[in-house]
Formats: C-alpha cells, sequence, structure tokens
C-alpha cells in the first residue's frame, strides 16, 4: 500500500493524501440534482482555513467538539479541523429529540457544536441552559437562521472565510498542530446505542481507528478507485469508520447522496463498490424490491420466483456436499442474466466488490438471498468498544450464519456463561469520565466483556447467539433466544419490526409492528379499506395475513428440536409504529425490549392470560383497545434433511 | 384547528424584507353574477412583503376575490391598483407578466409530468428563446434551460422534494401535489403570489410543513402573500393582516388579534340568529 505507516494521525493522513492524490475525489454530493466533487485538495485546504479559525477562537488541544446532521462534505471537513487540531470528533446521531443531547453534551463537556441546520440549532438552542459548557454552535445551512441572534452562533461560511483570511498568518501554528498528534491520542467519542440504560461515551484512540480500518482494507484488496456511499447516521462507528476513517487510510471516494429519500436512486447513479448496510437496511430494500415485483406481477413476477428457488435448491445440493450439476450452473447462468443482473442493476449494486451487514445480526436466510443475487454480502462483528471490526468472514469464506473468523490482531476469549470476550489493538481507551465502568468492561488484562453470546465453531467461524441479557429460558427450562425467531419473521415484507416474550413465560408470544407500505399496499390489492396505519393493523384480514406468516414461521421452528419448543403461540399488531421518538427503538433502529416491555406491560399481560383483547394507555386519558390472536403452532417434527 | 408554528419565526420582531407601501390595492370591488352579488363594494390594500389572508365562511367570496386580483373574472366596479399604476382590464396573462402567481384550490398541474417538468413549466416566463431556438437547441436556448434549471433544482430545494423529482405528478399524494403546485408558482419568480386554500384537505402535519414553507417564502424571497384559508387557527399563526368576507361583504380587516375579537367576524363565524 501506498500509504506510508508513519501517518498515525487522520490529519496525518489527509495531508499525505493532499500530496499523493490532491487532485482525486475525496467526496461528492449530489446537490440541487448535479454532484460536486470535493477534491482532496479540496478537503484538506477547507480543513486548514476551519481550522485557523477555530484556534482563533480558542479551541484547545483535547476539546470536545460535538457534530450533528447528516452526511455532508462540510460534516467531514469539520471533523477533519477539528483533529487537526488535536480536538475530540463526537459524532451525535441527527434525528435525537432535544432531551436525548442533554446526556451527551453533558457527560463529554462539549465546547463546540457543528450543527447542520435550523433543526439542528434549535435543537441545541432549547438545552442550552442545561448544558453551560457549550461556547460555540457553527451552523452550516443559513436557511431560516437570519433572525437567530444568539452570541454563541456563527455560521460555517463566516468561520471558512474568516479562516481563509488567517490561513496566512496560521501555517507555522498549523503544521505544528498537525505534527503534534500522535497515534495514542483521543480521535472521537461515539456514544453507544444504548439498548439497556443511558448511553456511555466510548474513546477512540487515532491507533485503534487506523489499525482496524487497515486490517479490513487488506482483507477486503481496497483501493482509493473504491466508491462508497454515505447514508447512515455519522453518530454511528460503522459509518464513521467506512466514511470517514477508511477513506483516509485508503483514499477512496466517499457520496453523500442528496437526501435520505433519494438514497436508492443516487446509489444507482454512482454505483458504489464498496458498501455497508444494516439488516433493517437490507430488509426494507427487499420489502422495495418484492412490493415493485408483485406491482409488476406476471411474467416478471413468475421469473423472479423461479429464479430465486432455482437459487435455493443448487444451494442446499451445494450445502449438502454436492458441487452442482452442469444443469444447475446453466440455470444459474440465464437466471444471472435476465433476473439477478437487472435486479443488481436496480439495487444499484452491480459494481458491488463487497457489502458488509453490521450493527445486529442478520437472518441467514436474508444474508444468502442477496449473495444469491450475486452480490458479495458479508456479516460483520464488532461494536464501538471494539472499534467495530472483529470478525470479518475471509472472500470465498462465507457462511450463512457465522461472521466469520476473528480478523488480524483480534483475540476471542469465552466466558463459562458463552460471553465473548475480545482483546484487539482496536479496543477503545475507556468510557469517558466513568473509570468504573471501564474497569467493569475492560479487564487489567485488555479482555472486553462484549455483552453477547456467541461460540467458535469447529471450523474456526464464530457464531453469535443474543445479546446476554436478552438470552433466557422458557419455563421449561428450553434455552430462548428472541433474537432468531423475530428475525424470520422480520424476513415477510409485511412485517416490519418484532419483538417477542418468552423468558421465566411458559411459551413464546409476540408483538408485530407491520410495515404499513407493504401491508397497506396488499389491503389495496385486495378492495381491504382503511383509514390509516391503526385501522390496518387492527383489521380482521391483516390479523390473518399475519398469522399466516407466523404459520410458517413456526412450521420452520418445528423442524429444528431446539427451537421446536419456541414457536410463537399467540401474538398482537401494534397500532403504531415503533418508533426511536418515543424511546422504544435506539438511533440504530434497535429493540428497547425492556421499555417496549414496558409501555405495552398490560398488552403483554394480556398475551399470556389468554384474553383476546387489551387496552392500553395512550396518556392524556386516551386508551386503546387491541385485540390479541392465536397463532397455528405445528408439532414438532424431527429435521427431514440433513442439514 | 390550531396548528403551531414553529416559535422562532413568529418571534422575530425583525423581518428580512420590511413591510413596505401598498403592492396592491382593491378599491370598491363589486362582482355580480346575473342576479347574484358575489362580492359587494370590497376595498382592501396588501402591503408589499406582508402575509394577507382572507378568510370567511363558504361561498362568502374569497375564491372570487382572489379570481378579481389576478383577472378571471372583470369585476362590474371598483379598480385594481398594482404598484401604483391603475390596472384596468385585468386578464390571467397580464397579472402573470406583472409579477402575480397563483395556486388553485384544486391543484391545477399537468398531472402525467414530472414534478421537474410541472416546476419547469413555471418558469415559461422567464425564456426569451423563440420556438425554433428551442427545437434546434441554439446558444440562447441551451444557456436558458440551464439556467432554468438552476433556479428550478433551487425551488426544489427549497420545498424539500427532491425525491420526487422525476415522479408523474398524478402518483404523488395530494399534500405533495399542493407543494408541487407551491413550486411552479415560485418559478416564476412573483412579486405576489395567490394561494387559493393552500392548506385544505391536509392533516395537521401536511399543514404545518405548508405553514412553514409559506413562511419561509416570505421570508427568503420576500414575496408579498395574499392567501385564502378556511382554517382560522392556520390563518391567525401566519398572517400579518386578515380581511374577512362573509356574504361577499367585508366585515373585518386588521391583524388577527383584532379580528378575532371583532363581535362580527364572531357572528359570521359561529353563527347568530337573525
Amino acid at each position: 500500500m501506498a500509504i506510508d505507516n508513519a501517518a498515525d494521525t487522520l490529519p496525518k493522513l489527509l495531508l499525505q493524501h493532499l500530496k499523493e492524490r490532491g487532485d482525486r475525489p475525496a467526496l461528492r454530493e449530489k446537490s440541487r440534482g448535479i454532484w460536486r466533487t470535493v477534491t482532496w485538495r479540496g478537503l484538506a485546504d477547507e480543513a486548514a482555513a476551519l481550522a485557523a479559525a477555530l484556534s482563533e477562537r480558542g479551541l484547545q488541544r483535547g476539546a470536545h467538539v460535538a457534530l450533528i446532521g447528516d452526511n455532508r462534505p462540510r460534516l467531514y471537513a469539520a471533523m477533519s479541523a477539528v483533529q487537526w487540531l488535536g480536538g475530540v470528533a463526537v459524532p451525535l446521531y441527527q434525528d435525537a429529540t432535544p432531551d436525548e443531547l442533554v446526556a451527551p453534551i453533558q457527560r463529554a463537556e462539549i465546547t463546540y457544536v457543528f450543527a447542520e441546520n435550523q433543526e439542528q440549532v434549535d435543537k441545541i438552542l432549547s438545552i442550552l441552559p442545561q448544558c453551560p459548557t457549550v461556547r460555540c454552535i457553527v451552523y452550516d445551512k443559513d436557511r431560516g437562521m437570519r433572525h437567530y441572534k444568539q452570541p454563541q452562533l456563527v455560521s460555517y461560511d463566516t468561520l471558512l472565510q474568516q479562516g481563509k483570511e488567517l490561513l496566512a498568518s496560521k501555517q507555522g501554528l498549523l503544521q505544528a498542530e498537525a505534527a503534534r498528534g500522535n497515534g495514542q491520542d483521543a480521535a472521537f467519542l461515539f456514544f453507544t446505542s444504548g439498548t439497556a440504560g443511558p448511553a456511555k461515551g466510548v474513546v477512540l484512540t487515532y491507533a485503534s481507528m487506523i489499525d482496524r480500518a487497515r486490517v479490513a482494507a487488506a482483507v477486503e484488496g481496497l483501493s482509493d478507485a473504491e466508491v462508497a456511499m454515505a447514508y447512515l447516521p455519522p453518530g454511528w462507528i460503522g459509518q464513521n469508520l467506512f466514511a470517514y476513517v477508511q477513506p483516509m487510510v485508503v483514499g477512496y471516494c466517499i457520496c453523500c447522496p442528496e437526501s435520505s429519500d433519494t438514497m436508492l436512486a443516487d446509489m444507482r447513479e454512482m454505483g458504489p463498490s464498496y458498501f455497508l448496510a444494516t439488516p433493517r437496511v437490507l430488509e426494507s430494500l427487499l420489502t422495495q424490491v418484492s412490493m415493485r415485483l408483485e406491482d409488476a406481477g406476471g411474467l416478471n413476477l413468475a421469473m423472479y420466483e423461479r429464479g430465486m428457488a432455482a437459487a435455493r435448491r443448487s444451494r442446499a445440493r451445494t450445502a449438502a456436499g454436492g458441487s452442482g450439476s452442469i444443469g444447475d450452473r446453466l440455470i444459474a447462468k440465464v437466471c444471472n442474466l435476465l433476473i439477478y443482473g437487472p435486479l443488481r442493476d436496480v439495487l444499484g449494486m452491480s459494481k458491488l466488490k463487497v457489502a458488509y451487514t453490521a450493527g445486529d445480526a442478520i437472518e441467514p436466510e436474508l444474508l444468502m438471498l442477496y449473495r444469491t443475487l450475486g452480490i458479495n454480502l458479508k456479516q460483520l462483528y464488532g461494536s464501538t468498544e471494539t472499534g467495530f471490526f472483529v470478525a470479518i468472514p475471509g472472500n470465498g469464506d462465507v457462511k450463512a450464519d457465522s461472521v466469520g473468523r476473528a480478523a488480524q490482531g483480534v483475540e476471542l476469549k469465552f466466558t463459562p456463561q458463552r460471553e465473548i470476550l475480545v482483546r484487539s489493538p482496536g479496543l477503545f481507551k475507556e468510557y469517558y469520565g466513568d473509570p468504573e465502568g471501564t474497569q467493569q468492561a475492560k479487564s487489567a488484562e485488555g479482555w472486553f466483556h462484549t455483552g453477547d453470546v456467541g461460540y467458535l465453531g469447529d471450523d474456526g467461524h464464530l457464531r453469535i447467539v443474543d445479546r446476554m441479557k436478552n438470552v433466557g429460558a422458557l419455563n421449561d427450562g428450553t434455552l430462548y433466544a428472541p433474537r432468531l425467531i423475530e428475525n424470520k419473521l422480520k424476513l415477510f415484507p409485511y412485517i416490519k419490526e418484532v419483538i417477542s416474550f418468552g423468558d421465566k413465560r411458559d411459551n413464546v408470544c409476540t408483538l408485530i409492528d407491520i410495515d404499513f407500505a407493504a401491508t397497506g399496499r396488499w389491503a389495496d390489492k385486495r378492495a381491504i379499506s382503511y383509514t390509516g396505519h391503526a385501522d390496518l393493523a387492527s383489521r380482521d384480514e391483516v390479523y390473518e395475513l399475519i398469522a399466516d406468516c407466523i404459520a410458517k414461521v413456526n412450521a420452520e421452528l418445528a423442524q429444528n428440536p431446539a427451537l421446536a419448543k419456541s414457536q410463537i403461540h399467540r401474538f398482537a399488531i401494534l397500532q403504531k409504529e415503533l418508533s426511536p421518538d418515543e424511546g422504544l427503538l435506539t438511533r440504530t433502529g434497535k429493540l428497547r425490549r425492556a421499555v417496549i416491555a414496558e409501555r405495552f406491560k398490560p398488552l403483554v399481560d394480556a398475551l399470556y392470560s389468554g384474553r383476546t383483547e387489551a387496552s392500553i394507555d395512550l396518556g392524556h386519558g386516551a386508551s386503546v383497545n387491541m385485540k390479541i390472536s392465536n397463532a397455528k403452532v405445528s408439532a414438532a417434527t424431527p429435521a427431514r434433511r440433513a442439514a | 384547528m390550531n396548528v403551531p408554528v414553529q416559535p422562532s419565526i413568529l418571534q422575530s420582531s425583525e423581518r428580512a424584507f420590511a413591510i413596505g407601501a401598498p403592492i396592491l390595492e382593491l378599491d370598491s370591488i363589486s362582482l355580480r353574477f346575473g342576479g347574484v352579488h358575489a362580492i359587494t363594494n370590497v376595498s382592501f390594500n396588501v402591503l408589499e412583503h406582508e402575509i394577507r389572508a382572507i378568510i370567511g365562511p363558504n361561498g362568502a367570496g374569497k375564491s372570487s376575490m382572489l379570481n378579481v386580483i389576478n383577472g378571471v373574472y372583470v369585476p362590474q366596479e371598483g379598480t385594481i391598483t398594482f404598484r401604483g399604476e391603475r390596472i384596468s382590464g385585468m386578464n390571467p396573462p397580464l397579472a402573470a407578466r406583472l409579477g402575480i402567481a397563483r395556486t388553485f384550490q384544486n391543484i391545477a398541474l399537468f398531472k402525467g409530468m414530472s414534478v421537474l417538468d410541472n416546476i419547469m413549466a413555471g418558469r415559461y416566463l422567464r425564456t426569451h428563446a423563440n420556438f425554433l431556438e428551442v427545437a434546434f437547441q441554439l446558444p440562447r436556448a441551451r444557456r436558458e434551460e440551464t439556467q432554468n434549471r438552476e433556479a428550478v433544482e433551487e425551488i426544489i430545494e427549497f420545498l424539500e422534494i427532491e425525491h420526487i423529482r422525476k415522479t408523474p405528478v398524478s402518483r404523488l399524494p395530494y399534500g405533495l401535489q399542493k407543494r408541487v403546485e407551491l413550486g411552479r408558482a415560485l418559478a416564476a419568480e412573483p412579486k405576489v403570489l395567490l394561494l387559493d386554500e393552500p392548506m385544505a384537505g391536509m392533516n395537521i402535519e401536511e399543514k404545518q410543513d405548508m405553514c412553514r414553507f409559506i413562511l419561509d417564502v416570505n421570508d427568503h424571497y420576500g414575496t408579498t402573500v395574499v392567501l385564502i384559508e378556511h382554517d382560522m387557527g392556520v390563518v391567525m399563526d401566519i398572517s400579518d393582516r386578515v380581511v374577512v368576507l362573509d356574504y361577499g361583504k367585508k366585515i373585518g380587516d386588521g391583524t388577527p388579534e383584532e379580528v378575532r375579537s371583532n363581535q362580527n367576524v364572531i357572528d359570521a363565524y359561529l353563527g347568530v340568529a337573525h
């Protein structure tokens, strides 16, 4: 690789790119319908100017600077500028409510904030009294900002202009600051998604982030010719590594879509070669595809179904040890030409070299479905504290239910409860301002307790069962891991989210959150009228539809002796989408199980008491009645075919 | 129904464009259809850069008033003065050239065309290249096309409709169609924007969005806005001054507070025994 290993911080890497590939694209942004390019020189110049202006305003080494906004070149330029001066970047989730922002800003003692637009500025201003450490708020988009007269506010453009004027006089200082940084400095402070309890501030150093980025780049043989989309929340470490740290290490180009709504079309225009997604994104992509195919109907739908069935058959045969007959290979070729290829094109994935799914467990069937389409989708394992890249499946060594082998430099160990312990150069430095928490999570020998249950198979592949706190047992002692069951249900386009209960219960029951678009379309086709989400969700026809889906999953579970007892006995459909704004999901879309269980307690109790209806208090004295339905449970059968 | 609007905009005493002199004056307008008196002797003015609302119960003559302003109807009596100049024989093309753009109560978009094309259509008056120049893509036509597209893209960004840029209008939900229509009116870079029930048939969220866009248009481009609205709450929140019509007559005129406490208005809206 051309990158000199002496560059141990991101600002040093940025300066290196400026020298080596100054005119190559670093970022592209679609704005007003046109893709606009920022070269490495452009990025470095802008970061330098911003850094000059920030240092003039007193930004000190080690200062914590929050960034809140969408993926934009300016967000990344600001991050570079902050780190240039030795500051620590604290990317926050841009759709967090003001209340959710208070804790991170207080805990991290944020002094400067980069906010994308009026919406974000409003949030920060509304919590300013609780956050006295905030001295300066830099906003990018000036729309609607004319009336704001708060002394803390300064526009990005003004800052940039000031920086450009100061640049000549600050040249020496900037060079010295860039040189002063070293790999052991704190680079980022990420807040964990907080599925249980408040989010913790995880401090990561340049050394660990750069090390992990290099390891992953080596596995995939990434070069500076890669193109990737930046569309996940920058507050998530995965997105940050992928769209900021790794480009800094490898020198590839990041594309920012116009808005999250245009992501699919924009992705198709850019044809990324490297892609990161969460299982949720992959599920919704698939839902869109099946919705559109259903609309197309006729020949298209028939071809798609035949093609996918053929792929499943040949996969089953290969898994059983066969090498695939000539007939199979011929069919696969034809399918690739007629079905998979065009589908890849529609998804914007025809140029993909590798795609990763991370952030949550993916249903093996979904993973294999994408692989069937000829997309090299792989499941990663990692978390904020472990520097994201813990296990990466090697190319040609991908298994549906595993996250691959431990990545280079990672050591794995298991507790008797099968909790995964990780030791790696990518481990976090500390939880900010919480030495006790750090000590609890990270042992003196450097082993980090992940809180995930998993095991190493005989093949050396790591397999994740679930979060430790989720894994429980039914009353008869059968092991119960909710995510497995839920992910199977989420494969149906009509089902968006599932939360199942079973720990310390006699059987498994679930709450279902329907996918409004897909179920709505299903209802339209059958001339079932409804007024909105709540109405649709409580229709008897929809209950039957979901009961059907559950019966299919139950039949599948019944074939596996270990899971036969985990069949779903009863369910209810939620009348409103689970939303992070109500605290039911984290900002990355993971379930907050405890909060949901508490919120829908009467309903859960009713699920287990045999009643067919329950009343849920909506607050403000209003309440809603929700129906409960039984699901068809299959008799446990021994597995018919060898897996 | 009272729709809350971002306080940051409302509470600001300082406007980007200070309210100026009357830009549009309507004096003693009377409009009859045969024996039906749609509007009877109504006078009011609209100041430059203000948001002026016309409200009233069903059949009060609100839409007729808007149609008089842009020349769809010619009143039997009364005069219209635009920017100090008395306009005799107002008609829609003239109104457009003067810088008066409008939207319609029942959306009047080109249903089969994309959002982009619809808004581009609003640039018609800003295009000077003739038919042949456009047909042969001569330099001026191409230059203007680029300029127009830039202006339209700015509006698309302003109204946050990037994701439907290429979607045929007929496939869009009602609330978005209304937004596209606003976009087309804005594309003409109007001095005065007439909005005929911009929030009719919308849910609360869509109404909030629309309110924000109207306020932003006024704030960002300085466009004078005349709007008709049914929803009292909305009107009171975003207007500078309000005219109240009832049975074709003006029964109130003033700031939202003044109008709200006007006994005639209360009677018209709540109904009194005659």
